[in-house]
């Protein structure tokens, strides 16, 4: 198949960026989306140019690494039905002689390092804050030893599935990181082993969130939509509960 | 700051307010909306009842005429306090959103919520307007002000076509504005528990956009149109 790319060229995080054409003639419908960025990369490459530099590791849709909007969405979501990455989107899912826009997440908190990389420290900056549980090292202890009741195990693992890839924050018009956080504060809520540290680290991711220059949820849905994860936009409502119940908390 | 400090100062937190303060003016409207469709019920019966709410709502417990001043300051307070906290959080998304995107689609962003902040301000211009009109006196289109005769306010404003219009326009962005607003309320104080409890609360926010457009219109237009005069 023929496309048409409208790629954003950015040389570095100071330069002012621009979309530029460049079409490809032998696409097949079974390539990736970044095997198709590969081929287009070798193209540039072979005719002495600079290749386009994208974010990817495991290629299989569970790390979180790579990600780029694709036609106006975050990932692609909005060209195929399957909730996945970038790098699990295939070609079969445009048509042949399709123009496909990519550019980076856009988000304040999220600064473009080169063409269609983005600096996403800020989600680590969040979860420094209090995204994890305090125990003792030592040999992993007995799984049955904290029963947790099912559904309360599902839904923490619903959360937990979140790779942190940023799409949430790409497509929301606010920049905001809130399904980020509201999944790992749901993940660990739900579970025994998060209930020591609950009410300080709600109050301490939100002030993160905040502090890293993500903007406010306006409950519009886009993350959610987008999230290859399918991380649930309910979640956010379970980060605004334990918030408002932290506030009356001394921790 | 402490973490309690940011924790309180933070965008969710802001976004309480907003939800508290705007379903207090949700609850306002829908008493406003009863007000008005005693149109209806003549002259009389509504004059009495506007009456009674300027100056013997709660009476003796305030002296005559305190609830309406200690209402009308509570709603202004409503109002600060939901308009503070949407600048601060624009100001936050504004930071958030970085550089626009040369292509962007979106499938769950609704019209109401694309155009909430507009119509927010916009509301604030109408509801001065309206202000001016019927409480103050200032402007008075098709009607003498008289304290002792809303009725006759009422049926003299919106016999004019214009002044009907104006006013179609305003309750229609009241309506898109709470469309989001009472979805998003109810979420941000923790309601939306699953995709039921979304679907429930979407409905309630349509219901009760198209309840206060027809409550409002209903009597105006019964007006415009000669029903009531």
């Amino acid at each position: 198949m023929k496309i048409t790319l409208k790629v954003w060229r950015q040389a570095n995080k100071d330069a002012k960026g621009s979309m530029k054409t460049y079409r490809l003639d032998d696409v097949s419908e079974d390539m990736s989306f970044l095997e198709m960025l590969d081929m287009l990369n070798e193209d540039l490459t072979t005719k002495g140019g600079e290749p386009v530099a994208f974010d990817s590791d495991c290629r299989e849709g569970i790390c979180g690494m790579c990600g780029v909007v694709i036609k106006g969405s975050a990932h692609g979501r909005y060209e195929s039905p399957i909730a996945t990455t970038t790098c699990q989107l295939h070609m079969r899912y445009f048509a042949d002689g399709a123009v496909i826009e990519v550019e980076p997440w856009r988000a304040g908190a999220f600064p473009v390092v080169k063409d269609l990389v983005v600096d996403r420290s800020a989600f680590d900056r969040i979860i420094q804050a209090g995204g994890f549980i305090s125990a003792n090292t030592g040999s992993a202890p007995e799984a049955h030893s904290t029963p947790a009741p099912k559904h309360l195990a599902d839904r923490a693992f619903d959360n937990a599935c979140c790779i942190g890839c940023g799409a949430c924050v790409a497509a929301c018009p606010n920049g905001s990181g809130m399904l980020f956080t509201a999944a790992k504060i749901t993940h660990l809520a739900n579970l025994p082993q998060g209930q020591p540290e609950r009410h300080s680290r709600v109050k301490a991711m939100v002030a993160a969130h905040d502090g890293v220059g993500f903007g406010g949820c306006q409950n519009v849905g886009e993350c959610a939509a987008v999230c290859p994860k399918k991380v649930p936009l309910e979640s956010i409502a379970q980060l605004n509960r334990d918030l408002f119940a932290s506030l009356f908390k001394s921790v | 700051m402490s973490v309690q400090q940011k924790a309180v100062r933070s965008t969710v937190v802001k976004k309480a307010i907003m939800a508290l303060t705007g379903l207090v003016l949700v609850g306002f409207l829908l008493m406003h909306m009863f007000g008005n469709l005693k149109v209806f019920a003549g002259p009389a019966e509504y004059n009495h009842y506007a009456l009674w709410l300027k100056q013997d709502l709660l009476y003796p417990i305030l002296p005559h005429g305190w609830f309406i001043w200690l209402f009308r300051i509570f709603l202004i307070l409503c109002v600060v306090l939901h308009l503070y906290c949407a600048l601060r959080l624009t100001q936050a998304s504004l930071r958030g959103r970085g550089t626009p995107y040369v292509r962007r689609k979106r499938k769950e962003q609704t019209f109401s919520v694309r155009w909430l902040r507009w119509f927010g301000l916009l509301l604030i211009a109408l509801i001065s307007f309206h202000i001016l009109m019927f409480t103050t006196g200032t402007f008075t289109p098709g009607f003498e002000y008289q304290f002792e005769d809303p009725y006759s306010m009422y049926v003299g404003a919106f016999q004019v076509w214009w002044v009907f219009a104006a006013y179609g326009v305003f309750m229609l962005l009241v309506c898109f504005h709470l469309r989001h607003g009472f979805w998003s309320a109810f979420t941000t104080l923790g309601a939306n528990v699953g995709p039921s409890s979304r679907l429930t609360l979407n409905l309630l926010a349509y219901f009760f956009a198209a309840l206060l457009f027809v409550g409002f219109l209903l009597p105006a237009t019964a007006v415009f149109l000669g029903w009531v005069i």
